[in-house]
């Protein structure tokens, strides 16, 4: 769809209350198994962020709070009340930063292994660098079982470089300062809806502690752990996750 | 044509390769000795103040965190050589300007040094290679964008002498530029800028300034070299003056084939010794998605190889090396073969090259290729160059695969 005088990709499913789900640093993800359960109760709304699956980056992008408009103004153009505000990872961030500017049309917001606030010291790195860590370590912190994880050299060229086009993007809206804005928590208060944290045990990432606190920052929020699940319980434990999400929003 | 000695300021004296991951970003700073290195700096700065006795241009650069070059900030050596030599020209390739969050300090320095040296200044303005995103802590998306908006903004403060101007760019905010001083070549000194493609020359030759090409060889020289040489003639309506494009290679010239081999050897550290993971030479936005896919299978998918042999670099035309004959011979092939350049960038030094040997390599590419570079150049008609080139058939030079893929700039 047109948005901003962007044609944004925006895939739609299921039938029900509507939930914007919005993905990680990794692309895009409704095709996936746990989209498709959790498209039995809602209608996912799932757009790409410019700049993942090679779409292009509009030239002034370049801080996530610029999706956050984005997809505010996505929410004016189809007209969306009620909505399930749902965000993984960087999307987490992206749905937090929107909460916080208008939460209006919005009933409920899920977070999932979320980025966006710091909550350590100035010398504690809270959010693991993921870009200057070797492929095989990261794909460790993200993954409860990294086995299943096929290594670059096993990946068809095309879409390894579809994954880097995904890590430029992901660098372009969260390199400096990394993966949060610092103004973020004195802004947590505007949040009215009820919000639910969901967090991989495993998470290396961005550690359930790190999810704790950042859950403790927002009035309410309640947080269900994964077990065997990393950075992307939605992934690793599809059904233990839309447990989650249907116990909290269904 | 003009020649320059460049060394790249190494700290060679490191644990075993197989103990640490990285040479660059990551290397424990431990491994680097004060003594050690004060004693490194001064021997290099010998050897370009050498240069200053012997008559060569002399040329510097910088890198961050790493042992493959210890300096970190080459305006500071510049302000040193600024006083200590005399008569060389002093050539900076480059500042990192997309790493600079203050490109108006930059132009403040050069200025600064331009005038100490009564105007010896040639300032190189690069991209920068990939490793430094980490240690600069920015992000190299649209890198080239940023540089060309700092030039612009560098250039503006030296040109600008009837007080303050504003500038609010994409990357750069500065509202009250007035540089003092003002430099000291009018309107101000002559600009390099890298160039590792066709398409990142043509914003230089419109600007007509000196486009360098590191490292390309002959597979990639003319490519590049044409890039500017078309964009040149298109702009200003001229073929580009061969002083317009300068090209670097490694050199050392022995006194007999032995001695220059084991000399070239000795050079080779600079890229033997190069150890980077892909976690920093690829870097999110520096490389297109279909070089970062390259990078990203690494070694075992075909990706970078390191180490290849001399006989390898010099049929690419990346290294020179041999007696003063076989040099000039070597680096005539290379010019004629790319279409003609009027500077010759000569790495000189590298490793464990003592500066004797250092020194005796300068000096007899002085006395014995350089008068004769000069001689070839004499005549040397840019058009009819590059018509040769064109005409010239692809050299069968050794493919080096994937090497340097991730080495742009």
């Amino acid at each position: 769809m047109k948005l901003q005088g962007f044609d944004i990709d925006v895939v739609r499913k299921g039938s029900g209350q509507p939930l914007l789900m919005l993905h990680g640093g990794g692309g895009p993800i409704a095709a996936m198994p746990f989209a498709d359960r959790l498209a039995e109760k809602f209608e996912i709304i799932a757009p790409t962020h410019p700049g993942f699956a090679s779409s292009p980056i509009p030239d002034h992008f370049n801080r996530v709070d610029d999706l956050s408009f984005l997809y505010l103004d996505l929410l004016d153009e189809l007209d969306l009340n009620d909505v399930i505000l749902m965000g993984f990872s960087m999307g987490g961030w992206t749905a937090v930063e929107l909460a916080t500017m208008n939460s209006n049309r919005l009933s409920k917001l899920v977070l999932v292994d979320s980025v966006g606030v710091k909550v350590g010291g100035r010398y504690d790195r809270d959010i693991a660098d993921v870009f200057a860590l070797p492929a095989e370590k990261l794909v460790e912190l993200m993954f409860h079982d990294a086995s299943v994880v096929p290594k670059p050299q096993d990946i068809p060229d095309e879409q390894l470089q579809v994954i880097a086009s995904n890590r430029t993007a992901l660098g372009v809206y969260t390199w400096d300062p990394y993966m949060h804005n610092p103004k973020l928590p004195h802004r947590l208060h505007r949040i009215k809806v009820p919000t639910h944290f969901i967090w991989g045990a495993s998470d290396g990432v961005v550690t359930v502690d790190y999810g704790r606190k950042y859950c403790a920052m927002i009035d309410g929020a309640t947080m269900t752990v994964i077990e065997k699940a990393g950075h992307s319980p939605q992934m690793e434990q599809p059904d233990a996750f839309v447990d989650a999400v249907f116990a909290f929003a269904g | 044509m003009k020649s320059w000695w460049f060394t790249e300021d190494c700290y060679p004296d490191l644990p075993d390769e197989d103990s640490y991951r990285s040479i660059r970003v990551d290397l424990p700073n431990i491994h680097c000795e004060p003594e050690k290195a004060s004693e490194l700096y001064n021997r290099y700065l010998d050897l370009w103040c050498a240069c200053d006795e012997i008559g060569l241009g002399i040329m510097l650069n910088e890198h961050h965190q790493t042992a493959t070059c210890m300096v970190p900030a080459a305006p500071i050596m510049l302000g040193i050589l600024a006083r200590q030599t005399k008569t060389a020209r002093l050539l900076i390739l480059g500042n990192p300007l997309p790493n600079r969050n203050q490109p108006v300090r930059v132009a403040e320095e050069m200025a600064l040094v331009d005038v100490i040296s009564k105007g010896r200044l040639e300032c190189g303005f690069v991209r920068s290679v990939p490793y430094e995103a980490a240690a600069a802590n920015i992000l190299p998306y649209k890198g080239a964008e940023r540089l060309w908006e700092a030039h612009d903004l560098i250039m503006k403060a030296w040109t600008t002498h009837d007080g303050p101007f504003n500038f609010e760019g994409k990357y750069y905010h500065h509202r009250q530029v007035n540089i003092w001083p003002r430099p000291y070549q009018q309107p101000h000194p002559p600009v390099w800028i890298t160039m590792g493609s066709h398409g990142s020359a043509i914003p230089v030759a419109r600007h007509k300034h000196v486009g360098a090409v590191f490292l390309a060889g002959y597979p990639k020289i003319r490519d590049v070299f044409d890039g500017y040489r078309e964009s040149y003639l298109a702009a200003h309506g001229e073929h580009a003056p061969l002083d317009r494009l300068a090209y670097l290679g490694l050199c050392y010239v022995g006194e007999n084939e032995r001695e220059a081999e084991d000399g070239a050897r000795k050079l080779l550290w600079y890229m033997e010794s190069n150890k980077v993971p892909a976690e920093w030479s690829n870097p999110p936005g520096y490389h297109t998605p279909a070089v970062s896919a390259t990078v990203m299978r690494g070694k075992d998918g075909s990706g970078v190889p390191t180490n290849p042999t001399l006989a390898q670099q010099m049929t690419r035309g990346n290294v020179f090396a041999g007696t003063p004959d076989q040099v000039y011979e070597q680096i005539k092939a290379f010019w004629e073969y790319s279409g003609g350049f009027g500077h010759m960038l000569l790495m000189g030094q590298a490793g464990f090259l003592s500066d004797a040997d250092a020194l005796k390599s300068m000096k007899l590419y002085k006395k014995e290729v350089e008068p004769r570079l000069i001689e070839l150049m004499e005549n040397a008609d840019p058009a009819e160059l590059w018509e040769k080139s064109k005409a010239a058939p692809v050299q069968e030079g050794v493919d080096l695969g994937n090497f340097g893929i991730e080495f742009v700039r």
